[in-house]
């Protein structure tokens, strides 16, 4: 498909948006949209098509700069409300990672570990407009006199705020089960001995890469949804890996492409920048992200109307396998299967739950969808593309 | 499955006999004794949880009462806080009596306080503490 029936550009659709005319639809209306009138009708009528995910994202964080103090200080070690940031920067810039526990935290002494408070729960706290205890220690310089501080702060005070998420929406992930005897507390929730449950975590059809599975238009320069407010796709996120087992329609079936993204953190919303604590694992914080898809022409389209029974993914087992880097996986399920409820591992019947939100997701594609017939959001082009795989539609068909 | 949790009260007298023994054998209860403190001739406390057929329950707790175990439902009262819970789902997989359950297609993630046991698993399996248990309340209730 070199040639394309439908060829639209950004600046036209944004053109659309800004005269109020743009046909917008959500990555769930858009599943029957495609399947009714196919990618050519689909492309030619709707001009972006907006996406959506909610749950934990790990390497998530925020930078800081939390101005100066009366005599200047540059900053060694810094806490928020007992949570350390990574001081080594500059004087008084700081990176705050959602991961990092409070430093009294028992972590897993009594196990599992409940990990009440960390990074995540500290921008949540500071995005909810909370005053915070900051407290640094430094050495002295001439130019920098005072050796320590302490002091309450919100984030209206802090001269600059940026979230900054290195790695971001995953495009897929692993469904997780333990076949081990004994119960795991895991970054994928509890999972029961002998394969009793299976959590999943991913927005499928919904998810934003995975209605852009070969990163045709989601670069550097994609402005979205980010924590309720605006941000933008800023490079490939860490451990990004397009080379994957792919279904006929393009999706990975396996965890594949992951972004970068960032914004500032001031216009963001605390309903949608949540701190978790995961039993037994830790802390770590939940993203609001939502994607809007240009529909250039009707390959786009057809990527767009990709739903649950056509997006597969492993099942793994997180009692032994996954800690122990064995590559083996317990047969293969469809997003459509894992929502039913139960699906099917080794021959016996599995009640599964998801651990991100689906009632999030759609809120977010819907505010998406209407930020954009509002005239309130145009599209980034990006100015550089991820790497991608080489794959094609015809090569299948 | 039945769950529910009790606060048991024995006379001095029936602290040597085996009666949680006879509750498994005879009326094929399971149990989880959450908290216990009892003293030979003395008498003695317990916090336990039942889980079986809800008949089989009935009449083991009746045998406790012929026995003049004084019996109380603990009802540990659960509540969710809707403005915290994100929906994602994660206690689903937990809640062993289905009282927090999806909604199917939307994946709405309710919660129905009558089916819930107290046992308090969700609690901790929340990423947000959205779910809290207070066992401030004992329920007196008639069996
Ligand atoms: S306390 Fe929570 S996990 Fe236990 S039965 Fe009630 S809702 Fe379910
Ligand atoms: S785990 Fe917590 S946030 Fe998620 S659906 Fe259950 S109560 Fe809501």
């Amino acid at each position: 498909m070199s040639e394309y029936t439908v060829n639209k550009s950004y600046a036209e659709i944004n053109a659309r948006i800004r005269a109020g005319e743009a046909v917008v639809a959500t990555a769930e209306e858009m599943i029957d949209i495609v399947r009714e009138d196919g990618p050519v009708a689909a492309a030619r009528r709707i001009d972006v098509v907006t996406t959506g995910t909610f749950s934990t994202m790990c390497s998530s964080g925020a930078f800081f700069n939390f101005g100066q103090t009366t005599p200047t200080i540059k900053a060694a070690k810094v806490w928020i409300n007992k949570v350390q940031a990574y001081a080594g920067l500059a004087a008084i810039d700081i990176y705050l990672g959602a991961t990092e526990p409070a430093e009294d935290d028992p972590l897993n002494k009594v196990y599992p570990g409940e990990f009440r408070y960390g990074g995540g729960h500290v921008i949540e706290d500071l995005v909810a407009g909370k005053t915070v205890l900051l407290e640094a220690k430094a050495y002295a310089t001439d130019c920098y006199a005072n050796t320590k501080c302490k002091k309450e702060l919100c984030l209206a005070d802090m001269p600059h705020a940026l979230l900054c998420n290195p790695r971001n929406g995953y495009q897929n992930y692993n469904c997780a089960v333990n076949f081990s005897d004994k119960t795991v507390h895991t970054y994928m929730g509890t999972l029961k001995p002998k394969c009793r449950n299976a959590n999943y975590c991913s927005a499928g059809e919904l998810s934003p890469l995975l209605n852009d599975p070969l990163y045709r238009t989601i670069g550097l320069g994609t402005r979205i949804f980010l924590g309720g407010g605006i941000g933008y796709v800023t490079w490939h996120g860490t451990q990004h890996n397009p080379n994957v087992l792919r279904s006929s329609g393009g999706t990975p079936r396996q965890p594949a492409g992951t972004m970068m993204v960032q914004g500032d953190l001031k216009q963001m919303s605390a309903r949608w920048l949540r701190g978790v604590s995961l039993q037994g694992y830790g802390c770590s914080l939940a993203v609001g992200l939502g994607v809007p898809i240009p529909i250039l022409n009707e390959e786009i389209a057809l990527f767009t109307g990709v739903s649950d029974k056509d997006i597969f993914t492993q099942v793994i087992d997180y009692g032994h396998d996954y800690t122990n880097r064995i590559q083996r996986n317990y047969g293969e399920v469809s997003y459509a299967e894992l929502r039913s409820g139960q699906i099917k591992v080794a021959g016996k019947k599995v009640p599964t739950a998801p651990l991100s939100s689906r009632v999030k997701a759609v809120e977010i594609a819907e505010t998406l969808k209407r930020w954009i017939l509002d005239k309130k959001f145009q599209l980034g082009e990006p100015v550089a593309h991820f790497p991608t795989a080489d794959f094609s539609l015809d090569d299948k068909e | 499955m039945y769950t529910r949790i009790y606060f048991l009260r024995f006379p001095k007298e029936t602290s040597d006999q085996p009666i949680i023994y006879y509750l498994v054998k005879r009326y094929d209860v399971e149990f989880n004794i959450l908290k216990a403190d009892i003293l030979p001739q003395r008498e003695g406390i317990m916090i336990i949880e039942f889980k079986g057929n809800r008949e089989n329950i009935r009449e083991a707790l009746s045998y406790l009462k012929d026995l003049e175990v004084q019996v109380e439902r603990l009802a540990g009262k659960v509540s969710r806080d809707d403005e915290k819970c994100f929906q994602c789902g994660a206690c689903t997989g937990i809640c062993p009596v289905g009282a927090l359950y999806m909604q199917r297609p939307e994946m709405a993630v309710l919660f129905d306080p009558d089916r819930c046991s107290g046992c308090g698993l969700c609690v901790t399996a929340c990423p947000v503490r959205a779910m809290t248990v207070s066992f401030d309340q004992v329920v007196v209730e008639e069996f």
